[in-house]
């Protein structure tokens, strides 16, 4: 009935053995149309669940226009318009691709993507390279600031960095930066800073030795050493890798996936493989930017939620505790409390990922779906929190909880598949 | 109008969500209010009494969903302040908690891994199935939880009895283990007394007053109000019994029980015959004229803690223990002032004043009757912890306000002479019970006195020095505002009957000997014998504050924070049942 295993609690093992095995290495830097083969048209990668175009909220389609307008199908916002509107460009999920997009997630073809490689399975996973903080891609914003830096990614910052790993041994080893950084204060979600640091130090020597400009190299360099978040992205493909491999054992109720589009919150379950359960996103609460309230707050959206399911961001809250206060939850003991509540639903924890502020105990391991329904306690996830207008960005940061229903809808058809009801 | 605020993840358990609607419900310009989580049952619940609204169509079981009924909008607004101001108050008091709070058994385990009972106090409903776990994990069980199903409490206590392990309850109110208070309990000094009772304030009662003599006990095991039926037979009460017999600082073992069924009776004294120390035994309503053996007879609570104590410092036993009736009060009534009212909190004590009111009013047999004990010529004797007055709202030892009403009733009745009243103290209990009646005795003892009556409280306070309230405290509050206390309910009911010129006696008792009753050698579990040998470890399923008492005595606890599976949603329940 369970396949291979004698219980749902042993697939759920066999799960979450594959996720400790884990081996990312961010291995390249590439175009995304070389490595997703149906980037090669009119068509878009976009956060979460399916959506169509007319169903998206701003932040998303925000992105959309400015993706026409870097990828020269439209020379400005409203010629960009008409083309989606129209319904001239085809969407289809990153996680579908093996990709993951933060907020938006809008991939197009020329994007650069990161590519990590689970050595464990040999499979890869994609994910856009963060654009730093303000007015930005993924937060909805297109004006020509946005459109520049995506092109000096595309020309500068992305082969310089696939030339600088095409001189490491065998890319350079995530579980290590991970494991470091999680003792310097970061979750891997709304903290980074020390990981971006890490990735820094190791990846600088061998921008160095590249045959780039001088101007190019120092450009680089600056770039990363501006862009604190620029490590969530490595996270989020490393969790995608990670989570898709354990994704190969159909069985058990271990949550592989949580995503959301602005609309609809999805996860996918392992026994389930790729189908998603989807309910309606809450809205972040949190700290906002000068200027900006609650009421201008967009829904909950974007592929970032991935690194909750591998168990960092918001489950590993207390690794980070700086970032309680900035997301609006409190201080330490909030922090603790967390972290605490998220091993009610989790299965075990991850010893790769040991965390100091918690006795040293590691990190989430495997949230089990049955769990989730059970104590009706529901992940938490710390979030950007975007302006519900296309075109604004970032407004702010905060928490928000995964809806209990889509937990209960995998259970059901889990259980249906089984033969139990 | 109503008005309905839902507050989303903020789940509250049932008794501060209670005296959370109490102190609403009792804001100038609030008709009515209802503060429940947004679970099915409780939805159900707000339909029923009208407090629906379209709102808590949304609503889940984490939720927490105000209704307010007021014709003054600005109110909503004064009100939710005054539920934040409570909650937060709570939290602040709670965020010092020195143990670990957790969500599921897994959890708890680990945090407790030596964990030997369970105390349980979630919904009836859910507690069968709770203590199945902790039996099933090799826990004891102690089920403060009532409604809970007969046969369901036959199969727990049957296995329990085949794992070695001890269910206490359900409707278990008190207990102390060790020393450690559980539940609802006083404190009380250690000593060489071991008890066993099927009443909860039965067990308060002689213990409070053990304590009072001099006396001390090693633990109270209380059994659940049921054990001595028919159905049940007594299992837990005859294995907690030889975990007595075996425990060596235990010395005196004494019996509590309401009349049990016959032939359950005679296999506990059977069994009580058989111990190596003696014992003490009072079936409250019986009138024993003889000892037999090593087997004591009381009549009374308060006799069955004189003679306990009297074994435990091997002095003689008296004859009988009710021979004097103390000082009598001075009293003057109207002719129209013939009868005496007990409003009680405690089952046990009104059981044991409808008896002796009974016999000395020649009134014939006690009643059960929505929870009522007695109700002939005027007298009436009323529990009011009975299930009917305490279906959604807190027990009357918690929360004086059913009490009040009924008080202020009795007042009103012509015929009304005495109130008898009992004030139990404890973990548990309010934190000022004599300081929340004394507004109602003094008003309707004034308006009495404007019409010309003296109307008259008798109390008996249940409790020791060491009680948070006071013993000494709470006995000072009352005789300050003139009521009459007394030391034991015994004594308040016999000083109210002498108070209408009635002297009750009891029968001199004679020791019989028995034959052919050698101590026998009982099989003891080892998790009875370690239960009763340390400091327990508990997992608290349910209310918090038990959890702050067995931690404040050096009891280790772990506190389940118990929400329904799945919320209540039946559905999800049973799928996750099949995907075990």
């Amino acid at each position: 009935m369970y396949g291979p295993y004698k219980t749902i609690d042993e697939a759920n093992q066999a799960v979450i053995q594959k996720i400790v095995a884990g081996a990312p290495f961010l291995v390249d830097v590439v175009p995304a149309k070389s490595v997703v083969e149906q980037l090669n048209g009119r068509v878009l990668l976009h956060a979460g669940p399916p959506i169509q175009f007319e169903d998206m909220t701003g932040p998303m389609q925000g992105a959309c226009v400015g993706a026409c307008l870097f990828e020269g199908w439209a020379e400005d916002e409203e010629k960009a318009m008409t083309l989606l509107k129209q319904g001239e460009i085809s969407f289809i999920p990153c996680h579908h691709v093996k990709a993951v997009g933060p907020m938006g997630g809008i991939t197009s073809a020329n994007m650069p993507v990161l590519v990590v490689e689970n050595r464990t399975d040999s499979n890869r996973a994609y994910c856009t390279m963060n654009e730093g903080i303000g007015k930005v891609l993924r937060f909805g914003a297109y004006s020509d600031e946005v459109i520049n830096r995506l092109k000096w990614m595309r020309d500068v910052l992305a082969p310089a960095l696939s030339k600088a790993l095409s001189l490491t041994d065998n890319g350079l080893n995530i579980n290590v930066m991970i494991a470091k950084a999680i003792t310097m204060g970061d979750e891997f979600h709304q903290r980074n800073i020390a990981a971006s640091l890490v990735f820094l130090k190791e990846i600088t020597p061998y921008i160095l030795r590249t045959n780039l400009s001088e101007q190019d190299k120092s450009a680089v360099v600056e770039f990363l050493a501006d862009t604190d978040q620029f490590f969530l992205n490595i996270a989020m493909a490393t969790s995608k890798a990670v989570l898709d491999a354990a994704r190969t054992i159909e069985y058990g109720t271990v949550v592989t996936a949580m995503s959301r589009n602005g609309q609809n919150f999805g996860i996918r379950i392992s026994g389930m493989g790729d189908e998603w359960f989807t309910a309606p996103v809450n809205t972040p609460q949190g700290l906002f930017f000068t200027g900006y309230s609650q009421e201008m707050a967009n829904p909950d959206i974007g592929d970032s939620a991935i690194t909750e399911a591998f168990g960092i961001g918001g489950m590993a809250m207390v690794a980070a505790p700086g970032v309680t206060r900035f997301v609006g939850a409190g201080g330490f003991d909030d922090a603790l409390a967390t972290s605490n509540e998220m091993t009610e639903i989790c299965i075990d924890r991850n010893p790769n990922f040991a965390i100091p502020t918690w006795n040293f105990q590691g990190t989430c391991l495997g949230i089990d779906a049955r769990k989730v329904v059970e104590t009706g306690i529901t992940p938490v996830i710390n979030t950007g929190i975007a302006h519900k207008e296309p075109g604004v960005g970032q407004i702010g940061a905060g928490t928000v909880r995964a809806p209990l229903a889509c937990f209960e809808k995998a259970l059901e058809a889990y259980a249906q598949k089984l033969g139990l009801i | 109008m109503l008005y309905s605020i839902i507050q989303e993840n903020s789940y509250q358990d049932s008794v501060n969500l209670m005296l959370l609607t109490n102190k609403i419900s009792a804001m100038e310009g609030v008709d009515q209010a209802s503060i429940m989580m947004g679970t099915p049952a409780n939805k159900e619940i707000f339909h029923n009494t009208g407090m629906y609204t379209d709102e808590l169509e949304s609503a889940g079981p984490n939720d927490m969903c105000i209704v307010i009924r007021t014709d003054h909008e600005e109110k909503v607004a004064e009100v939710l302040n005054t539920i934040e101001e409570e909650l937060k108050n709570q939290a602040v008091s709670s965020s010092k908690q020195a143990f670990e709070s957790v969500r599921t058994w897994d959890k708890a385990l680990q945090a407790l891994p030596n964990a030997n009972l369970a105390l349980i106090s979630v919904p009836g409903q859910y507690a069968a199935e709770e203590a199945d776990k902790a039996l099933d994990h090799g826990l004891h069980a102690f089920i403060f939880s009532d409604n809970m199903d007969i046969q369901d409490e036959l199969r727990l206590k049957q296995k329990a009895r085949d794992k070695g392990l001890l269910v206490m309850g359900p409707d278990c109110g008190t207990g102390i283990i060790s020393n450690i208070p559980i539940a609802f309990a006083n404190v009380i000094n250690e000593g060489n007394i071991g008890v066993v009772g099927a009443s909860g304030t039965g067990i308060q009662e002689v213990t409070s007053l053990i304590d009072r003599l001099g006396g001390g006990i090693s633990h109270a095991i209380g059994t659940g109000g049921r054990d001595l039926s028919d159905t049940i037979g007594a299992i837990t009460m005859l294995s907690a019994i030889q975990g007595l017999e075996k425990h060596k600082a235990t010395e005196v073992i004494v019996v509590i029980s309401k009349p049990p069924a016959r032939e359950v009776r005679d296999q506990v004294v059977q069994l009580l015959q058989h111990l190596s120390k003696p014992a003490v035994a009072i079936f409250v309503g019986e009138e024993p004229t003889a000892h037999e053996g090593n087997v004591y007879y009381a009549s009374t609570l308060e006799e069955t803690a004189m003679i306990a104590v009297d074994l435990s410092k091997d002095r003689v036993i008296l004859m009988n223990y009710n021979m004097s009736n103390g000082k009598i009060p001075k009293v003057a009534f109207k002719p129209e002032q013939t009868s005496i009212k007990g409003l009680y909190s405690g089952g046990t004590l009104a059981y044991e004043a409808a008896v002796l009111l009974s016999k000395g009013l020649n009134l014939g047999q006690l009643i059960h009757d929505d929870g009522y004990l007695l109700r002939a010529n005027g007298h009436e004797v009323i529990d009011l912890g009975d299930d009917k007055y305490t279906q959604g709202k807190p027990h009357p030892m918690i929360d004086p306000e059913t009490r009040i009403q009924y008080i202020k009733q009795a007042a009103m009745d012509e015929s009304t002479a005495i109130i008898l009243l009992d004030i139990v103290l404890g973990y548990g209990s309010h934190d000022d019970m004599a300081g929340a009646l004394l507004p109602v005795i003094e008003s309707t003892r004034s308006e009495a006195m404007a019409k010309g009556k003296n109307l008259y409280f008798v109390a008996a306070v249940c409790g020791t020095a060491q009680d948070p309230q006071n013993y000494q405290e709470q006995k000072s509050k009352l005789e300050q505002a003139g009521v009459i206390v007394k030391d034991s309910n015994n004594r308040a009911v016999r000083t109210a009957l002498a108070m209408m010129g009635i002297w009750l006696q009891d029968n001199n008792k004679t020791s019989l000997p028995v034959e052919g009753t050698k101590p026998a050698q009982f099989q003891v579990s080892e998790a009875i014998t370690e239960l009763l040998s340390s400091k327990p470890r508990v997992v608290n399923i349910g209310l918090k504050k038990f959890a702050n008492t067995i931690n404040s005595y050096g009891g280790q606890t772990v506190q389940y924070d118990w929400r329904p599976i799945a919320g209540g949603n039946e559905r999800m329940r049973k799928i996750l049942s099949l995907l075990k």
